[in-house]
């Protein structure tokens, strides 16, 4: 057997699976988001010619995003602010422990990454279990806050808040923000710091001229890390709201896909959906692409 | 230069405030939720004194089918993922990094696609993919939700891989081949024991992933057979269920963690006998190597 032909015997199991759940699976759903509906059942029928795509479903969406007024758009908009809040707040506290961990640590790092990996291994639903008890309205929070009269007796912080929604968020995905910005400042080579502060540089304008610029790729990486599937997340708001006054662009893909007759808006909020984070995504992506060029060269 | 480095140092201690209180806040909740599993009371969230009764007896977790069960199904579903993703990702990987040809490069965006898509997004697809067309095999259930962990997991698998690979220079295999080695021998002689280290990386992470996964094994689940942990978490934890949901999820959690801490002795025995430096690196590669894919 030569050399070649043997690659292509390692490869086509896998590229096969490729093929068949990943582009073949998102062709069904363009097939069914640009399909129609089966008149009697009501259920969404796909659109495997592309002749015979239709554009009712991706319309109907369209309708629902009409800009400040549409019910879809509202839901947008909300999904962006929420998750625009929990970035910020995941760089305000992340940064700063992946920073410390990566070039102040010293013998402690493997200690605190250790600490650090932990919650990637207790499972998220655990970690959100956990949250549900603290702060049902006979839980150890409202023990603490209710007599400090923060807020009143059996305050439901479950029943549709958004603070609840958006400190969940950051809590379940903080952890996958940290790793990636660690990854990369630990790569950083802290000699920089001391040719900054040899040249007169100051703690603040070293931090700004060195190292924040330093660590751009990996701030955008663990953006991008967490930023995905916030985007996708409806078990977070299911489990700490569970009100459609907080949903997300998630929670609406989900309820949709539950009823059987609104499948096909489902897949077709989901296109409209990837379209918008590919949008999001491109420049980063070109970004990523350029910095690994230059590691290359 | 004295007002200087007093600066620095009350900034330092700031930083070991906020890794601290990060940590505690991280991990807190859930030493608070696994204490709630010796609850004497039937209450999650309020403490009523010390019992086992969650632990042992007939209204403990190892005595109700529907808790023992769905610890089943997980473990089942990782343990296939990690047999079926581990092999078909690493072979997947050494074309995708030696093979000199058109293909390689549209072949490595569709495997990593599922890295750059919500996962919902993915969920939402196979689930079309298996109820529209009738593949053979492959239905809502078992078989579809471990087809659909697999795919999510796929690209964590080759990013883990094609990053050890392209350390390792093509000169070995071809060296091996030029003393008479056929492609297979190479392969197996040369190329596996040098990928041991990624291989048993790529293991741990499909295991912790599939553990944990949740959207995709729910949708593509089928009856109430094909519960597993997650999906019991996500719909008994707003309802009426007794602590011994808590003790559940500390035993996935511990067998994870477990498992994980295993995994990476091994791992650190492996790079020690070659002498690799960069092991501590490649510990949380779970999401590191997200991150080394876009």
């Amino acid at each position: 057997m030569t050399p070649r032909r043997y690659l292509l015997v390692l490869g086509v199991p896998g590229l096969i699976w490729v093929v068949l759940f990943v582009t073949l699976a998102l062709y069904s759903l363009l097939a069914i988001a640009l399909g129609g509906l089966d008149p009697l059942l009501l259920t969404p029928v796909p659109a495997w010619n592309p002749l015979e795509w239709s554009t009712a479903n991706v319309h109907e969406v369209a309708q629902g995003l009409q800009p400040f007024s549409g019910n879809t758009w509202i839901v947008f908009q909300r999904t962006c602010i929420y998750i625009l809040i929990a970035l910020a707040g995941c760089i305000l506290i992340g940064y700063p422990v992946a920073y410390f961990t990566a070039v102040h640590a010293g013998r402690w790092r493997g200690t605190i990454l250790a600490l650090l990996v932990l919650p990637l291994l207790v499972s998220y639903m655990l970690r959100m279990l956990a949250w549900v008890g603290l702060l049902s309205p006979q839980g150890w929070v409202n023990a603490v806050l209710v007599p400090l009269h923060v807020v009143p007796a059996n305050y439901g912080w479950l029943d549709g808040r958004a603070i609840t929604v958006v400190s969940g968020l950051m809590y379940g995905w903080i952890p996958y923000f940290i790793i990636p910005v660690y990854a990369a400042l630990a790569r950083f080579d802290t000699r920089y710091l001391e040719a900054s502060r040899d040249l007169g540089a100051g703690t603040g304008s070293t931090f700004f001229h060195v190292t924040l610029p330093m660590s751009r790729q990996g701030l955008l990486a663990g953006t991008v890390v967490v930023a995905l599937p916030m985007f996708g997340d409806f078990f977070t708001n299911g489990l700490l709201s569970g009100v459609s006054s907080t949903g997300m662009v998630g929670t609406l893909i989900n309820t949709y896909a539950e009823s059987q007759t609104n499948q096909a808006v489902a897949a077709a909020l989901a296109v409209w959906l990837t379209v918008f984070l590919a949008i999001l995504l491109l420049p980063y992506l070109r970004s990523s692409a350029r910095a690994g060029r230059e590691v290359g060269r | 230069m004295r007002s200087r480095l007093r600066h620095a140092s009350w900034g330092k201690i700031g930083l070991v405030a906020i890794v601290v209180l990060y940590i505690l806040w991280s991990l807190a909740p859930v030493a608070i939720a696994f204490l709630f599993s010796f609850n004497a009371g039937y209450s999650r969230s309020t403490w009523q004194g010390f019992s086992m009764q969650w632990w042992t007896g007939p209204k403990s977790v190892f005595n109700l089918p529907i808790y023992t069960d769905a610890i089943r199904h997980s473990l089942l579903l990782a343990v296939l993922a990690v047999i079926i993703t581990v092999p078909l990702g690493v072979s997947l990987s050494i074309f995708l990094s030696r093979w000199r040809g058109i293909t390689a490069r549209p072949a490595s965006f569709l495997a990593t696609v599922p890295l750059v898509v919500p996962e919902l997004v993915l969920a939402l697809a196979l689930f079309f993919l298996v109820t529209k067309v009738n593949l053979p095999i492959v239905t809502l259930g078992t078989s579809g939700q471990v087809v659909g962990q697999v795919t999510f997991i796929l690209p964590l698998v080759i990013v883990i891989t094609i990053g050890r690979l392209s350390s390792i220079p093509t000169g070995y295999e071809e060296a091996a081949q030029d003393l008479g080695a056929s492609p297979p021998q190479s392969f197996r002689l040369v190329l596996v024991p040098l990928l041991q280290p990624a291989i048993l990386a790529s293991a741990i992470v499909a295991f912790a992933v599939s553990i944990d996964d949740f959207v995709i094994t729910q949708y593509m689940s089928s009856t109430s057979s094909t519960q597993s942990v997650p999906m019991l978490i996500y719909t008994a934890t707003r309802g009426g269920a007794t602590p011994a949901l808590n003790a559940m999820a500390t035993i996935m959690a511990l067998t994870t963690i477990v498992i994980a801490a295993v995994g990476f002795a091994l791992y650190r025995l492996l790079a020690r006998r070659e002498q690799i430096t960069d092991a501590p690196a490649t510990a949380p590669a779970l999401a590191v190597s997200r991150e080394g894919a876009l």
